[in-house]
């Protein structure tokens, strides 16, 4: 963290990028510079080689098997789990549920839990800096259950607006799902102070980490959230895989999302019961390698330490904003005084989708467009940003290329 | 000169870039601002062509029996590669339209640089251009009844 007090170990970035299989190849005639973290991050091999020792060493299928191979396989995947525990320090094993990742954890809560729980004129608080993922479960179970949803104001640096937010908790307020950080902006959201307010009308809190996992620690017994959800791939982990953490109480209270093996105790034609936390919310066999290796993800990222690769990502993040507003037309849009590796902007007069083409010729990788935030991008009357997003194996001189190509590309669009 | 003379030419144009991407993708959208402006009147939502990511606007007229494009486009990239549509359809016949053979894609490897999504909305534009083509040939038709 940018204020962090505590003695930090600088990053070694080159033994990182060593361990960064894919960043060691050209893309059109030169040395890829991937700067779209924020959409997934690269895998360091060995969590690429637990997928493959899974496949060729223990590969059977979890939790009923008496054999010696299923026995391994559980107990990897249930070293997955308690890894994720401690990842997040959730209270018990039993809060952590492995989805598909952020989309499936939030559909899993809004299915599940929304549906148990509203009633006619309830009221859900989103943020104007949502993901489309953090906004249309909770229209479907909205428009399902005629509740309301209500939307807290973005500022124009790009800040949630809390004086709004509180304007908005009225008796009804239900259910608030807010993002930690944005993917659009980077901006890190005040979610403690948000989750306390809605714990005083005794309404629950979602918190969408997807852009949490890699960047910032995550304590959620400290912050107190109700849910919490994380994507493997963004974490240096395998994609198909990720995490809901519910409180046990209100887990327990939620009718199971999907039905099938896994999730039952007994069933017959007349009655099923349910199994007990956390398999109730994994119904069928689920995604044992990804599972798996996703534990070699966390320990990766706990490894090398959240608050060094956090000075890291912060110190390309403080550079690469001073060189880029050297360049004349460019417009950040975004400017939190709190954020992850994120640097979204807007060059006047070229359109993003050929700069991040451009970008391309140059084999640095970009992402252009809305980045699944509509909204957000309504807000600020645009039609998107380039969106450049450091991780830990990104380096100064990386930034320094991206520099160059943009100012090629504003000369020659001159 | 015809559809394929066109193309031949656009071809050897590209051969001198020799597969260097960020010099095509440079000259690309130099032959995009190059494209003379659209009338401002038909810049109506009537004549985006649906299926592009980027907003195109295309439309035609016919002048003894050749057909006239005009389209812009608000990405840069989009305009020069219309451009080059515009190039070879230009006082072609509606018939030579239709059954044109736009081998050229190909032959410049038009998919490895412009991509899939940008591939697609390149489809999108021929098709549109086909099918003012096609309406011009059938109202030149029904004209001769
Ligand atoms: C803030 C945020 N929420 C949700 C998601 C969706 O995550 P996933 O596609 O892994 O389910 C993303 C991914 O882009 C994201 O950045």
């Amino acid at each position: 963290m940018p204020n962090s007090t505590s003695i930090l170990s600088p990053i070694d970035v080159e033994r990182i990028r060593k361990e960064f299989p894919i960043l060691h190849q050209q893309v059109n005639g030169r040395d890829l510079v991937y700067f779209d973290n924020a959409a997934t991050s690269q895998k360091p091999a060995y969590v690429i080689q637990a997928l493959t020792d899974y496949y060729q060493g223990y590969n059977a299928n979890i939790h009923r098997g008496i054999h010696t191979l299923a026995e391994r396989a559980t107990k990897a995947y249930e070293a997955t789990r308690l890894t994720a525990q401690q990842f997040i320090n959730a209270a018990s094993e039993q809060e952590i549920i492995f989805t598909r990742g952020v989309t499936e954890s939030i559909n899993l809560v809004a299915s599940s839990y929304g549906r148990a729980f509203l009633r006619e004129g309830d009221e859900i608080i989103l943020s104007g800096l949502e993901h489309h993922s953090n906004i249309v479960p909770w229209q479907m179970v909205a428009a399902e259950k005629k509740a309301i949803l209500k939307i807290i104001p973005v500022t124009d640096e790009g800040e949630l607006d809390l004086d709004g937010y509180k304007k908005l908790l009225t008796s009804k307020t239900k259910i608030i799902a807010v993002n930690h950080a944005s993917n659009s902006l980077g901006t890190i959201n005040p979610v403690k102070e948000i989750i306390q307010l809605a714990h005083q009308l005794g309404a629950v809190v979602l918190i969408d980490g997807a852009q949490a996992g890699a960047h910032l620690p995550i304590d959620v017994q400290k912050m107190d959230c109700d849910f919490y959800c994380l994507s493997s791939h963004k974490m240096y982990g395998p994609t198909g895989t990720g995490i809901l953490y519910g409180k046990k109480e209100l887990l327990e209270k939620m009718p199971p999302y999907q039905g099938g093996g896994e999730m039952i105790k007994e069933v017959t034609f007349e009655k099923t019961t349910y199994n007990d936390l956390p398999y109730k919310f994994e119904a069928g066999t689920p995604n044992i390698a990804d599972v798996i290796a996703f534990k070699f993800a966390m320990d990766f990222i706990t490894e090398l330490g959240k608050e060094n690769i956090a000075a890291h990502e912060h110190d390309l993040l403080l550079y690469a904003t001073q060189q880029i507003l050297k360049l004349p037309a460019v417009k950040l849009v975004g400017t939190a005084t709190q954020k992850v590796s994120v640097l979204s902007f807007r060059v006047e007069g070229i359109h993003h989708f050929d700069i991040g083409q451009m970008l391309d010729a140059r084999g640095i990788a970009v992402r252009t467009g809305h980045h699944c935030t509509q909204p957000l991008m309504d807000r600020y009357g645009i039609e998107g940003t380039v969106r450049a997003s450091f991780s830990v194996y990104n380096t100064k001189a990386e930034i320094d290329q991206l520099i160059e190509g943009l100012e090629r590309i504003i000369n020659f669009m001159k | 000169m015809t559809i394929n003379q066109v193309q031949d030419e656009i071809i050897q144009e590209f051969a001198l870039l020799d597969g260097d991407r960020e010099m095509t993708v440079f000259y690309i959208m130099e032959l995009g601002q190059k494209l003379p402006a659209i009338e401002d009147r038909d810049r109506t939502e009537e004549n985006v062509v649906k299926g592009c990511q980027s907003k195109v606007w295309l439309t035609a007229t016919m002048k003894n029996n050749g057909l006239y494009f005009s389209a812009d486009s608000n990405t840069a990239i989009t305009k020069g590669l219309v451009s080059l549509l515009i190039r070879i359809f230009t006082n072609q016949t509606p018939d030579d339209i239709l059954h044109a053979d736009l081998y050229f894609m190909n032959k410049i490897g038009m998919e490895r640089f412009i991509g899939t999504q940008r591939s697609n909305g390149f489809a999108a534009m021929i098709k549109q251009m086909k099918l003012y083509a096609l309406a011009f040939k059938t109202k030149m038709e029904i004209r001769h009844d």
